[in-house]
């Protein structure tokens, strides 16, 4: 297989051309002693070879060549530190699940420094028995675990832009990450305090400095919404949410609510300012659609993208994520000529609905410029349209759910580069 | 009756402590509150109005507290800049360059009472008086040309108050949003 080449910071791309120069010397094509002593291939032994390693750690952290695999595009409000996104590396990762430590961010008034003993849940409004639970009590509930993608209502919006913006993939659709959630289903809580059956809405409301609120139908409320205490087998980092947060399957990122202290429970929705100024979807004839909940069915390639090129005709695999808010990623096709012929890439296992999929498809690159693109179809039937028909529909002022088929122009010298096709 | 009349039913079921049901059992552990405990964290206020706070304000006593509080981020008479811009932009939602203002694009004049008195000013949230709340919402309705310079806010006339924008949203929900 063809050899990738990272361009965005050097490193890597060094690392690989020491090693393939250390693997023509392992196969005696010349230029071997000046390349093997430098990379410690054989017949020499490298040098941590010849004395013992490093001792245990209390909390491991990933190795130290890859310190440059950090959330990106990191950006907060004029006069604010906290109050902003980061966005998970996608190209870095290969996985259905993100690290904990890169899953993105989007925070509207800073990370709170929660104890969790001074925290509570209040449960009240149309319910019979208004109810406070500490974090010590919900730590003792019933809990459930399920791996869900979480995604940003506003993730790819820079793809409503005119002209495309060439930044890597994670720059642009890093508002996504996934998850092993577990925690206490919020139904058993909304039945303990007797909540009203006819009332059809919750507000969830954050204990940050913004009291960030959203209001959340009762129909997902009691269907799978969870009160998320532990994030890929650990305690909710704090950034996302610690010690509790609202966790509503498929739906927007910003109606997770994090840092949750209270739920009311309510006849009409409270029409926050995050569920009418933000998060309202302004078509091109100037209304706007509200209450979008379900993030709609999207798929990237992740490699090759920019930063990470090829380095000269051959094999390669292709390979992105899919996901979609309605259900599980049912096909994922794959276009190597812009979009004149498509072929179904392999989905890894497992396919769980709400989460991400991975997929995969061999390419043999001629060498010769062209534009990969894929395509990703739910199990509702609902599939990615090209851009210039989603703007034609939507608009290029919604800000917000853009799922649109993406485009990765290959050059001839193997670099990659976002482009409108 | 629907499955979720019926979930309903046997919710109460497993209350009125009724054996054979599926639900899952639970410990228990939510402690009464009591109503001035809820008073003082139940700071949300919906459209018609109710939970907005005793108080009142106008525009003329707005102005000062938006020019002490407020002007540092969002610029002179919510002009915007460095933060958001909060008046003007009627009539440009359909244009290419939309300009989401107060005025021109927020529904209800109660979120804006909701979403000042819970999260600004910035760097010192729940720190203005309830008088303050209203009179800075008065001064922005006005400035946006929504109410008089001396109309008063107070937990009867805000919810009264119809913004422009208030008919050009589409519910997505419950409805099926429109094929993406």
């Amino acid at each position: 297989m063809a050899r990738w080449k990272r361009s965005s910071d050097g490193l890597p791309r060094r690392a690989f051309l020491k090693q393939g120069v250390a693997l023509l010397g392992a196969g005696g094509l010349g230029a071997a002693s000046v390349a093997g002593a430098e990379a410690a291939g054989p017949p020499d032994s490298p040098p941590w070879m010849k004395s013992p390693g490093a001792g245990m750690s209390e909390y491991g952290s990933p190795a130290k060549h890859e310190a440059h695999v950090k959330r990106t595009a990191i950006a907060s409000r004029p006069g604010t530190t906290g109050s902003g996104a980061s966005r998970t590396p996608l190209e870095a990762l290969d996985g259905m699940i993100t690290p904990s430590g890169l899953h993105f961010e989007r925070h509207h008034s800073g990370v709170p420094d929660i104890d969790p003993s001074q925290h509570c849940l209040l449960i009240h409004g149309m319910v019979r028995r208004p109810l406070l639970f500490t974090v010590e009590a919900l730590m003792r509930y019933p809990r459930v675990s399920r791996i869900h993608f979480l995604e940003c209502a506003g993730n790819s919006g820079v793809m409503y832009n005119p002209s495309p913006p060439n930044l890597t993939a994670g720059q642009t659709h890093g508002l996504v990450s996934c998850s092993e959630w577990t925690g206490v289903p919020l139904r058993l809580l909304l039945e303990e305090a007797d909540a009203d059956p006819n009332a059809p809405w919750i507000l969830a409301e954050g204990a940050d400095a913004a009291a960030m609120s959203r209001s959340v139908p009762m129909a997902k409320a009691m269907d799978d919404a969870l009160l998320a205490l532990f994030q890929n087998g650990e305690r909710l980092r704090p950034e996302n949410g610690y010690p509790v947060r609202l966790f509503l399957p498929g739906y927007e990122g910003n109606m997770n609510v994090k840092w949750l202290r209270r739920i009311k429970v309510s006849s009409t929705p409270t029409m926050t300012k995050d569920e009418t100024s933000r998060y309202t979807d302004l078509q091109g004839d100037g209304k706007a659609l509200m209450f979008t909940y379900p993030m709609e069915v999207k798929s990237l390639i992740t490699r090759p993208s920019p930063g990470i090129g090829l380095s000269g005709p051959g094999l390669y695999e292709i390979s992105g994520i899919a996901w979609s808010g309605n259900g599980s990623i049912a096909r994922v096709e794959v276009s190597t000529d812009g979009g004149k012929t498509w072929g179904a890439a392999a989905r890894a296992t497992p396919v769980l609905p709400r989460a991400i999929t991975l997929f995969r498809m061999p390419w043999k690159w001629d060498g010769r410029p062209t534009v990969l693109k894929s395509r990703a179809t739910d199990d509702t039937g609902a599939v990615q349209q090209e851009r210039d028909r989603f703007i034609a529909e939507h608009g290029a002022n919604a800000i917000f759910h853009y799922n649109a088929i993406h485009a990765w122009a290959v050059q001839a010298n193997g670099e990659v580069k976002h482009v409108y096709a | 009756m629907s499955t979720r009349d019926l979930a309903w039913v046997l919710v109460s079921l497993v209350v009125g402590g009724c054996a054979g049901t599926t639900t899952v059992e639970t410990p228990n552990l939510g402690q009464p509150v009591t109503a001035a405990q809820i008073a003082g964290w139940d700071i949300s206020v919906p459209p018609d109005g109710v939970g907005l706070p005793p108080g009142r304000g106008t525009a003329a006593q707005g102005a000062p507290v938006y020019e002490a509080k407020c002007q540092a981020c969002h610029g002179t008479k919510g002009a915007g800049q460095p933060n958001d811009r909060l008046v003007g932009g009627h009539g440009t939602l359909a244009s290419q360059a939309p300009v989401r203002t107060v005025g021109s694009y927020w529904p209800y004049a109660t979120t804006v009472f909701d979403y000042v008195r819970r999260a600004m000013p910035y760097q010192q949230p729940q720190s203005l008086t309830d008088n303050e709340v209203y009179a800075v919402v008065a001064y922005l309705l006005q400035l946006n040309g929504i109410i008089g310079e001396t109309d008063e806010m107070n937990a009867q006339t805000l919810p009264k108050v119809k913004m422009p924008n208030r008919d050009n949203f589409i519910l997505a929900y419950p409805t099926k949003p429109p094929a993406r």
